[in-house]
């Protein structure tokens, strides 16, 4: 344990650049996705038709390789190989693919009853959608993103394969100086930036579900 | 990408240092690309035999345990938290921990055809290793989430026509969870044939990912560069798709009609609440 925090000490600077480059990856992608993955999901629920094509091309996009999509994305965007943003686009897809049925079948899973009388009780479309179906379908939702959160995380370092600059050089690193400390150090890095973005995201779940703590009362 | 994108991925080409995607058509009309020791054939051989191996030992592994804990509904819990943390291991520092961890003590020469080169056994043992964890959890979460949904009426019947526990497995939890098991087997092996691709970033190892680990270090040569890892990657791509309908064809056949429900007879009537939902969403 020693030689991994001097490890970490003596190459600071050069990490906590790498952490930071993480962290927008891993925060940033996933915020972007949901907010395309709404209204999408919305859509799928409310015309029901569009149901099987979107969730289904949503899952053959589900099926492409990440480093596959980081070594297209540069020739489909312009960027340079190694820019980040290629990672940032490609876990965006991911994240959209994952969540839009995810959105749809939370939408789904609101009872017709709890609907009928928010329509009953005078709740315009709009009304209803935002002020009741979308908040009961929060736990479900947040349940797919905390799965797209976590393993977007892991999926991250992949792009060291063709050198985007990330956490994943601390493997790297300890590959090409035939070395242990950096590795376990990168391992220890993503499980705990996995577990701190899964807690967070677990916390905002809960501001956003007060009735389900009323209810266990 | 049709008519026209041309002229654009050019000036792009030109824009971002590597060669265009307008290249990569080129590197697959090229039939040197595609024979040799080096060429796509090959390469496709060996990372289809690397994933064969992979996805059945993890089911080796796997659904005996699945149906193990599926049948006693004892350490679901435990398990579903260790599988869960299984997924969220980043595959590429755990292969090369395992490899600058275990390389130095294998001293084997030993070669296995499609699979292990000369001098190629510690880090295949890594990747096997590694790969193998990662097609586990899938497969053994939905063997023991299929097992358990089996309706307990039909294993009281199991149990009632004087059926042992290892009966009740065999001959009823697992042909009715086997939907389940076969889609956790689909999900793990298109994992696989993904991330088998990062085997190559370790020296000696084939497969599709050579491709791609080769051409990061030489992105601008038009035969081994950029065009090849795109040209790679898309094959990586079309194998997964094909997998996957292949098994989904495979699942029509072992699946037994009376679980899949493909002869069943029931119709079903439109009810209230389908009538309510038509006018809510109206």
């Amino acid at each position: 344990m020693t030689s991994v925090w001097r490890y970490f000490t003596d190459h600071q600077s050069d990490i906590m650049g790498w952490l930071w480059t993480t962290v927008w990856l891993a925060v940033v992608p996933v915020a972007v996705g949901l907010v395309i993955a709404l209204p999408l999901g919305w859509i799928c629920n409310r015309y029901r038709w569009t149901y099987p094509p979107i969730t289904s091309a949503a899952g053959i996009l589900y099926t492409i390789p990440s480093l596959v999509l980081f070594i297209v994305l540069p020739g489909i965007l312009g960027t340079k190989i190694l820019d980040p943003v290629n990672v940032a686009v490609a876990l965006t897809v991911y994240t959209l693919a994952l969540l839009v049925r995810v959105v749809a079948d939370g939408l789904n899973s609101v009872s017709l009853d709890t609907l009928a009388s928010a329509s009953a009780m005078g709740y315009t479309g709009r009304q209803r959608l935002f002020a009741v179906q979308l908040p009961i379908a929060v736990p479900v939702i947040g349940a797919g993103v905390r799965v797209a959160a976590v393993s977007n995380v892991s999926l991250i370092s992949v792009a060291s394969i063709i050198g985007v600059s990330q956490l994943g050089q601390l493997f790297i690193a300890g590959n090409v100086d035939n070395q242990i400390p950096p590795i376990v150090l990168g391992l220890i890095m993503f499980f705990l930036l996995a577990i701190v973005f899964d807690v967070v995201i677990l916390l905002i779940i809960r501001v956003l579900t007060p009735w389900q703590r009323a209810a266990a009362r | 990408m049709a008519a026209g994108g041309g002229a654009m991925m050019h000036l792009v080409a030109s824009d971002n240092g590597i060669p265009g995607l307008d290249r990569v058509p080129v590197w697959f009309n090229d039939p040197s690309n595609y024979w040799g020791p080096d060429g796509l054939l090959v390469r496709i051989r060996d990372h289809l035999a690397f994933t064969v191996v992979i996805v059945l030992l993890a089911i080796v592994i796997a659904l005996p345990i699945g149906l193990l804990i599926g049948h006693t509904g004892r350490g679901v819990v435990a398990v579903a938290g260790v599988a869960n943390a299984l997924r969220a291991i980043p595959t590429l520092g755990f292969v090369l921990l395992l490899y600058v961890w275990l390389s130095p003590s294998i001293t084997s020469r030993m070669t296995i055809p499609y699979l292990v080169p000369r001098g190629g056994l510690g880090a295949f043992i890594s990747v096997l290793i590694v790969l193998v964890l990662l097609a586990i959890p899938p497969i053994l979460t939905n063997t023991y989430a299929g097992v358990q949904a089996v309706d307990p009426a039909v294993r009281d019947a199991a149990k009632g026509m004087g059926m042992r526990g290892g009966q009740v497995v065999r001959k009823v939890e697992f042909p009715c969870a086997l939907p389940l098991i076969l889609s956790g087997i689909r999900s793990a092996t298109l994992q696989v044939i993904a991330t088998v691709t990062v085997a190559a970033y370790l020296p000696l190892l084939g497969g599709l990912g050579r491709f791609i680990a080769d051409g990061a270090n030489n992105l601008t040569n038009l035969q081994f560069g950029y065009p090849a890892m795109v040209g790679a990657g898309l094959v990586v791509a079309l194998l997964a798709v094909l997998v996957d309908g292949l098994l989904n064809l495979f699942q029509r056949f072992v699946v037994s009609p009376g679980v899949s429900g493909r002869f069943s007879t029931k119709r079903t009537e439109p009810t209230i609440q389908a009538a309510m939902e038509a006018q809510l969403t109206n």
